[in-house]
């Protein structure tokens, strides 16, 4: 379907620059720039209140930023300006080569519908005509996010919200997308789960070379997840870098009260 | 008897100007939902008031109107709706497929042939082909607007899954040639392959949902399907009780409490024409009575 070699590694994938959104005279996001290269975890980090969720709906189109611009590499190699795409080209980006995983799995998942036509919905649209063809992948990727095969008929609505999570990821990775966004993808699940959830992301994520942006709260899905992270505060990036690096020697006061009011496991 | 209060088939000439430009605009744009401020028409929504309407902007007073529902001339709703525009506009009535200029028509498309000049009206509940899948009617159209139709297969995969066939027997998805996915009213979907490519004009007024589409004549309309589960017509495996066809789509008659049944075309008018010439089914072997028709 598509050679992850064909475009280089040393070029950016998602480029934001000097990002802005204001609400009103409320600047809820200010002056983000970053740029994100193919198969790079990025975790955003802060407070809730600390922009992270604008920025990652402007990351990904939902919101258009009041200043600043956001950039991605199509698949043809092409850096484009994603404000100048059409609605039609935007919408087929995050149905080919774009995932969104939601916090929330309802938002994510068509509930009413079964899991195997929840996964194979993306490959209907883009064409994919053939039931037999649809139903084998759906069930490739049922078992990769370890959701046994008696529930590829069951929706949704009948699983548990560990396997509602893993069935949105699933769905979003059916395409090989190169990015994927997720907005605090393991809220609200119990301890137990969220460390599954996490191994099984963490899994995903090397297996196939996906590029994340990856919004949380909690330092430790950062610390096992990502490459690099961002420390937000009241819509400013105070802090960027590595991850061990940030989380262990933390530079600004923020960030080492936020790595400080971890509690000790 | 025509009602001297009333406007040449009810409707004031304003109201059927603007329903004519709905029509004009949807068989301009096959398959596409055209809105239309629907009126307000002396019977209850559910009872084809779209399609009222529809027949009503486009009536002559030289038309000649047939309406069937469920494929038969002589239910209640197909006559009341028959005995409104004989009053109403004073125009001839017929129950012949072929003699009739305007046919409106409730879940069925009648079994002979249409031909050029001919218009079918069809009464549609719910337009809207994706409601059952996608309850927003601005993201439904804004599906339509970007032909994004992934999720018509999801319905079609969903019965697949659940029943091992496409077991959508009604109101199955068409294409309109090769554009706009639109749902052909609650017909059965052994009528579909008849819309493809008919001669005949095809028009859909939806009265409570206020919308109009159009399938121009010699229009190519498909049925979505896999490649692996291909289209099928549907049909109960036996002939016509009265008549004897083959080729009819049947509607199953329960005689008694004893599991006693007969099937008989669907189609009033296809199988008394069939009697008339002289063909007889199971039911009525030598010749019978029924000599009124």
């Amino acid at each position: 379907m598509f050679d992850p070699t064909s475009i280089a590694t040393d070029q950016p994938l998602l480029v934001a620059d000097n990002l802005a959104k204001s609400y009103g005279r409320l600047p809820a996001c200010r002056g983000v720039s970053f740029k994100l290269y193919p198969g790079e975890v990025l975790a955003i980090v802060g407070e809730s209140g600390s922009g992270k969720s604008t920025l990652l709906q402007m990351l990904s189109t939902q919101l258009q930023p009041s200043a600043g611009r956001v950039s991605y590499r199509m698949r043809d190699g092409v850096l484009r300006d994603l404000a100048a795409l059409g609605e039609a080209e935007r919408r087929f980006l995050f149905r080919t080569d774009w995932g969104f995983v939601h916090q929330d799995p309802a938002m994510g998942l068509r509930m009413a519908v079964s899991a195997g036509a929840n996964v194979g919905e993306r490959l209907m649209a883009v064409g994919w005509n053939n039931y037999g063809k649809i139903r084998d992948t759906a069930s490739t990727w049922l078992q990769r996010v370890e959701i046994g095969l008696d529930r590829i008929d069951d929706a949704p609505r009948t699983y548990s919200g560990g396997m509602r999570q893993r069935l949105q990821i699933a769905r979003n990775l059916v395409t090989s997308p190169r990015l994927v966004f997720m907005d605090e993808p393991t809220g609200g699940l119990d301890v137990s789960v969220q460390a599954r959830l996490l191994d099984l992301l963490r899994g995903l994520v090397t297996e196939l070379g996906l590029a994340v942006v990856i919004v949380t709260h909690d330092l430790a899905v950062a610390r096992l997840l990502s490459h690099r992270v961002m420390v937000m505060q009241g819509g400013r990036v105070i802090e960027t870098g590595l991850t061990d690096q940030v989380l262990d020697d933390p530079r600004e006061p923020y960030t080492q009260l936020l790595v400080s009011s971890i509690l000790p496991a | 008897m025509n009602a001297p209060s009333y406007n040449f088939a009810y409707l004031d000439e304003q109201t059927k100007r603007m329903i004519r430009r709905a029509i004009l605009k949807a068989i301009a744009i096959p398959g596409y939902q055209v809105p239309f401020a629907s009126r307000e028409m002396p019977m209850p929504y559910g009872w084809g008031t779209g399609g009222v309407q529809v027949t009503a902007a486009i009536l002559g007073p030289s038309d000649v109107l047939k309406v069937i529902d469920q494929g038969s001339d002589d239910t209640t709703n197909a006559i009341s709706i028959r005995k409104f525009f004989a009053k109403t506009a004073g125009v001839a009535t017929t129950t012949r497929t072929d003699e009739a200029s305007v046919i409106q028509t409730r879940h069925r498309i009648p079994e002979a042939p249409l031909h050029e000049g001919q218009v079918l009206v069809y009464q549609v509940p719910i337009p809207e082909p994706l409601r059952f899948l996608e309850p927003r009617e601005t993201e439904t159209r804004r599906m339509h607007a970007l032909a994004e139709y992934g999720l018509m297969h999801v319905k079609l995969y969903e019965d697949i899954a659940k029943f091992g066939h496409i077991a959508t027997a009604y109101a199955y998805p068409v294409k309109v040639a090769g554009r706009y996915v639109m749902d052909p009213s609650p017909t059965p979907k052994f009528d579909n392959p008849k819309m493809d490519n008919c001669p005949a004009l095809q028009l859909f007024g939806a009265g409570r949902e206020k919308r109009i589409y159009a399938v121009p004549p010699y229009t190519e309309v498909v049925s979505l399907d896999f490649e692996d589960h291909p289209f099928t017509r549907y049909r109960q495996n036996a002939p016509c009780a009265l008549c004897g066809a083959e080729d009819s789509y049947l509607d199953e008659i329960v005689t008694d409490d004893k599991g006693g049944r007969m099937f008989v075309c669907s189609d009033t008018d296809y199988c008394e024409t069939r009697r008339a010439e002289g063909h007889f089914g199971s039911a009525n072997a030598p010749e019978t009575e029924r000599a009124d028709v």
